[in-house]
């Protein structure tokens, strides 16, 4: 799997009144690899998963899957919203088989995984309740069990934890994580929460916003094999302090 | 002393218990209302010719039950309702649909039915007498022209309504034109087309009504007519009671259909 964005801009509306919001975002993410994107709200992040979800189009550049330009949404790129977007009237356990079943897969298949899924996200107790029965983490777990289970190449995170208690932020950090290291996904994280980033990601992008462009990249290698010492490691917390810094200023530079 | 006081406290407490059951006050609203009508043609201080008692209205109402005549009028009138509603509502959710999907459907539609939305359907009635007659066509026409563009305009703000989010998930899992209507607008939609057709319903029952004052030989608002010319208000009074029972039930009949078809939304 090969995702290749390159020198992709978008603006929005037309004529004097066109509102770039990306210019020239160009990057890679191979097989197996978690890749954050990190940047103030308004610095067009959405806007770059939208592109690549193709639920909209670059004005320029282009975005292709394993060489083959995005022209529409499909299968193959799984997306998590920061809004809880669990269909109300389904399960728990029907919200995990959504997909599949659009997917129109064997009943016996779409059930074995549904099983299976909820497992991965440590749901199977909660398979029969309906969303609003279900809490925020609990939500979003399975809207990411749903996404997973429609067997995407990579899975595209806007925010997923955006509207999560702290807490729970931080143990369903843990969890996806846990699940990066057991399926080996292929995930693009966006966050404005650089610990986040840099907890989770291989490699994170920072975006400047006014247009959204990416003005650094970091690969992280540190030991990930506790992530409760990893956040408070002194190489982790010196780095999230340089990478902060750089988003303040990019910040205070703004016009006001 | 303690035990004194706790008494009336705690009878106190359960009455009010009591009344906080939702149907409790309603049939106290009701009770009221009878009790006063009883007392007022008790006193006769009202000619009975303007307003009869309830046991003449009673009394009334149980000759046309066994003559026949209350069943058969009912039937006439459900039956006109039923058919003109369904025709209304059966081509106002893909109407509706498509017009709450479709930006270019909705800019041709949307004006014209905010138009005729607004001219009242009873105002159609000699129309329709000069087109179709006096018999059971034109009836059911007006009661479609009555609640169609409502039904549509209302089903199409319930599409519009449906969160972005849904429908996008389900692109970024596979899903087409098609199978989203059909899995994702349809259900989430389902309560609100429930409850637009419980309230348009409520018109489609006094339309009914209106076309019978007009021209008929059977219905409940036949019975009305014919009541006023002899002078039968006891007859008046059966009709109008019955009709608001009959609204009532069916109200009620929505209600519960979308408790159990649509918990979720509760
Ligand atoms: N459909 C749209 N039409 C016009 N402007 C948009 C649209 N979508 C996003 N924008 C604008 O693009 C900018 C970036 O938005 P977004 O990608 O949501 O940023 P982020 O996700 O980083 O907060 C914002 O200023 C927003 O107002
Ligand atoms: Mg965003």
């Amino acid at each position: 799997m090969h995702l290749q964005v390159s020198s992709v801009s978008k603006s929005f509306g037309y004529g004097p009144k066109a509102k770039p919001v990306l210019d020239s975002v160009s990057f890679d993410l191979h097989s197996g690899q978690f890749l954050a994107l990190v940047g103030s709200s308004g610095s067009g992040k959405s806007t770059i998963m939208r592109l690549i979800a193709g639920l909209d189009r670059p004005s320029s550049g282009e975005i292709r899957l394993d060489g083959q330009l995005i022209r529409g949404p499909g299968a193959d790129r799984g997306m998590v919203f920061q809004k809880y977007s669990l269909y109300p009237w389904l399960t728990a356990a029907q919200n995990v088989a959504f997909g599949m079943r659009l997917q129109g897969r064997p009943k016996a298949e779409v059930r074995e995984r549904t099983a299976y899924f909820l497992e991965v996200v440590g749901l199977v107790d909660s398979a029969r309740l309906l969303p609003r029965e279900l809490s925020g983490g609990m939500q979003q777990r399975v809207a990411i069990a749903r996404s997973l289970a429609a067997e995407p190449k990579v899975l595209l995170l806007d925010e997923p934890f955006g509207a999560l208690d702290l807490q729970i932020r931080e143990s369903m950090q843990e969890f996806l994580h846990r699940l990066w290291q057991q399926t080996g996904l292929t995930a693009l994280l966006i966050t404005h929460d650089l610990e986040e980033a840099l907890l989770l990601a291989q490699q994170v992008h920072i975006m400047a916003p006014r247009p959204g462009r990416i003005v650094r990249s970091v690969n992280v290698d540190l030991d990930r094999s506790s992530l409760a010492h990893l956040r408070v490691s002194p190489p982790f917390l010196a780095l999230r302090e340089e990478l902060a810094s750089v988003l303040r200023r990019l910040d205070s530079s703004l016009p006001a | 002393m303690p035990s004194n006081e706790a008494d009336p406290l705690n009878r106190w407490s359960s009455l009010r218990r009591f009344m906080a059951q939702p149907w409790v006050l309603g049939l106290v609203g009701v009770a009221t209302v009878l009790l006063i009508w009883l007392l007022t043609t008790a006193s006769g201080a009202v000619d009975k010719l303007f307003l009869p008692s309830p046991q003449a209205v009673w009394q009334a109402g149980q000759a046309q039950w066994t003559s026949g005549v209350l069943v058969k009028d009912a039937v006439a009138s459900i039956q006109r309702v039923f058919i003109g509603f369904a025709l209304s509502a059966g081509l106002a959710l893909p109407i509706g649909i498509a017009m709450g999907t479709n930006q270019t459907i909705c800019r041709l539609l949307e004006p014209l039915m905010a138009l005729i939305r607004y001219m009242p359907a009873p105002a159609f009635i000699p129309l329709l007498i000069i087109y179709f007659g006096l018999e059971e066509l034109p009836k059911v026409l007006l009661i479609f022209i009555g609640t169609f563009f409502f039904n549509t305009l209302m089903i199409m703000d319930a599409v519009k309504f449906v969160p972005s989010e849904l429908v996008e998930t389900a692109l970024t899992l596979g899903g087409r034109g098609l199978p989203i209507l059909t899995r994702v607008v349809a259900p989430f939609i389902a309560p609100q087309v429930l409850d637009t057709y419980r309230i348009n319903m409520a018109s489609a029952w006094n339309l009914v009504i209106v076309a019978e004052l007009v021209a008929a030989t059977e219905g409940l608002g036949k019975r009305i007519s014919l009541a006023q010319r002899f002078l039968r208000t006891d007859e008046i009074f059966v009709g109008l009671i019955v009709i608001g029972l009959v609204g009532l039930c069916i109200d009620l009949g929505f209600r519960f259909l979308m408790r159990k078809a649509c918990a979720w939304a509760n």
